[in-house]
């Protein structure tokens, strides 16, 4: 579909005129720099333990502590500001292992096609039937919440919409030119998949990717909201938690809510719009932006375009 | 159908392979003795095989092959499927079908309006966000449907909680106000519409976006389709194109998504259900996790997985009884 990828510079140059794309990757990288040095930004270690007294729980925004405390008496600010790298840090890892499995997955079924293809995609059909939330809150549930599991198993049940996404991008590709002419010279299939049909399917993996960082983020934060959070890491969710579990509500205390949820608006909108601008950049035919909708969206509508075609 | 007994296979094996020993989570309680863990387990079937050859999966012990297969836990289990039986909650002692079905009402309640309201919302937004394409109005909506999207929706239920009881005076969770008599159904359904006003609000905002956004960049495609350019030609007025032109085609991604989105509000449903403390299903999922009821988990994931295949079903026939192109397979 796109022309052989940009060079960067000429990449740069498109993006840097694309409004959205340059706003989102502006808040991402603001965000991983928050978490990068929340030792020297964060005005308290909010892992260290700290003597508190009955004043401190839930004390409004003051200058010592602006954006006020927790119910542990724990300053939030500093808390927001920790909670980051681990939203950041599943978000992530989550996501390649998603893209890693999806993209393996696609561009098997579709360069090699056949019995493969069949197999791989009507395993893909079904677990893309599957609703992930529920399965994923047992899965972490009944394996013990730590950081480890909690990415292993979003990133395991995530890879559904990339591997169909992948799919259908190796099948227009495998038909170009270059690749028929490559085929006939006696080039091997491992050698067209690596010089030949990954780099013209990359730009889609990488739009995923940060899509899918988002749902990966969203995860994980309802995950920790629900309880299933490592206890030995400070994370949103898990901030969003303790607050509305230990009286937040009653207490009147909205400091202890607002911070850590707008903490997860930015992360995934920063994302979102990210996604939505390397989309434009990097498949500008595509008159409208059909992937920033949501990738999972794309995945089930194409599901239902091709389901004929695939079928038995 | 190959689906519906994959998810049946998984629903059975996930369950077994887990950590958490059924009888000991549903009974939390250190002063049992062996014997009586022991009578639990034969009540609930678990002392038999898994299936030939494994006498149970975690930790993986072998077992004998050559045993009739219709007294192993898995053949029992697809056997009392067939009937309709559920099994029974480890926790109630209630049969898992019967809770499943209470809830069930009160989720399609909240799911459903929800729904309803997101998707009029969404469409109307996103048909105005394309007609005036470009300008400060698609902007703000854009803007607007993006951030929806990406709000988590626990948080967005606990900030409208927060709103909501403070200032508007609606309850704080539950589905009736405990202790209240009421003498009409009326006033029976007037308490459960006030306990559903935040409950609905929260869901419609986290999907509308997103119906918004596919509504709008599907009539964007249509819209640069050369039949709208002839009906611009003859001179047909803008809200002429859309409604008699454009919408109808626009409509076909919509209906599919709709259809199968039915199946992942169940997402949504455990995040809102858990925040205003909803008897639904999505709850019933999150407490039954806590509690290890195995039973009732399987039941939920099932009817949540049939339902979900269903609405892909009728998805499929929809979008090819809407677009005569796609032929039937």
């Amino acid at each position: 579909m796109s022309p052989s990828p940009p060079p960067i510079r000429s990449f740069w140059r498109t993006f840097r005129r694309n409004r959205m794309g340059m706003v989102g990757a502006v808040m991402l990288i603001l965000a991983v720099l928050m978490a990068v040095f929340a030792p020297v930004l964060a005005p308290y270690n909010p892992y260290q333990p700290t003597r508190v007294t009955i004043d401190d729980i839930y004390a409004p925004p003051s200058p010592e502590h602006p954006f006020g405390t927790d119910d542990a008496g724990k300053d939030v600010l500093s808390s927001f500001i920790y909670g980051a790298r681990v939203s950041l840090i599943v978000g992530f890892f989550a996501s390649f292992i998603s893209i890693f499995i999806g993209g393996v997955i696609g561009i098997s079924a579709g360069f090699y096609g056949g019995k493969l293809e069949n197999g791989l995609m009507r395993f893909t059909d079904i677990m893309l039937v599957i609703p992930d939330f529920p399965l994923i809150v047992l899965l972490v549930a009944l394996t013990k919440p730590n950081l480890l599991n909690i990415i292993l198993v979003i990133g395991l049940l995530g890879w559904t919409s990339s591997a169909r996404l992948v799919r259908s991008q190796t099948l227009s590709v495998k038909q170009r030119k270059f690749v028929l002419r490559a085929r006939a010279i006696g080039a091997g299939n491992f050698h067209i998949i690596r010089r030949h049909i990954f780099p013209l399917v990359l730009p889609l993996i990488v739009v995923n990717t940060v899509l899918v960082i988002s749902l990966a983020v969203l995860n994980e934060s309802a995950l920790s909201f629900l309880g299933l959070s490592d206890p030995t890491k400070i994370s949103w969710g898990q901030m969003l938690n303790f607050a509305f579990t230990r009286g937040a509500m009653s207490a009147g205390a909205w400091w202890a809510l607002v911070a850590p949820g707008l903490g997860i608006v930015w992360l995934v909108l920063s994302c979102t719009l990210l996604g939505q601008g390397l989309e434009q950049v990097l498949n500008p035919r595509l008159e409208t932006h059909h992937l920033s909708v949501g990738s999972k969206m794309v995945a089930r509508m194409m599901g239902i375009k091709e389901t004929p075609a695939i079928g038995d | 159908m190959l689906t519906i007994l994959f998810v049946i296979t998984l629903n059975f094996f996930l369950f077994r392979v887990l950590p958490g020993d059924p009888a000991r989570a549903g009974v939390r309680d250190p002063r049992l003795t062996k014997e009586a863990v022991e009578a639990i387990r034969v009540r609930y079937g678990l002392d038999k095989p898994v299936i030939n050859c494994f006498q149970s999966l975690n930790p993986v012990e072998f077992g004998d092959c050559f045993i009739n297969p219709l007294d192993t836990q898995f053949i029992i289990y697809v056997g009392n499927l067939l009937q309709g039986e559920l099994g029974i909650s480890y926790h109630t002692n209630r049969p898992v079908a019967d809770m499943l079905m209470e809830m069930l009402w009160n989720t399609l309640l909240l799911i459903g309006l929800g729904q309803i309201l997101a998707i009029v919302l969404g469409m109307s937004l996103g048909v105005l966000a394309a007609w005036k394409a470009r300008t400060a109005v698609d902007h703000g909506a854009l803007l607007f449907s993006l951030t929806a999207w990406s709000l988590p929706t626990f948080w967005l239920g606990i900030i409208l909680l927060f709103i909501g009881s403070s200032y508007w005076g609606l309850p704080i969770g539950g589905r009736l106000t405990p202790g209240t008599v009421y003498n009409t159904s009326i006033e029976r359904w007037l308490d459960i519409g006030n306990h559903l006003i935040l409950p609905t609000l929260t869901y419609t905002i986290v999907f509308l976006g997103e119906y918004m956004l596919i509504m709008r960049s599907t009539l964007l495609d249509v819209l640069s389709e050369d039949y709208i350019l002839t009906a611009k030609a003859k001179g047909i007025s803008t809200f002429q194109i859309l409604k008699d032109h454009a919408l109808r085609n626009a409509m076909l991604p919509m209906v599919t998504i709709i259809a199968l989105n039915l199946g992942f509000t169940v997402t949504g449903a455990i995040q809102i259900e858990t925040v205003f403390s909803w008897p639904g299903l999505g709850g019933a999922i999150f407490t039954a996790v806590n509690r290890r009821d195995y039973p009732m988990l399987q039941g939920a994931f099932l009817l949540i997985a049939i339902s979900v295949i269903f609405a892909n079903l009728v998805a499929d026939l929809f979008y090819s009884y809407l677009d005569p192109r796609v032929e039937d397979s």
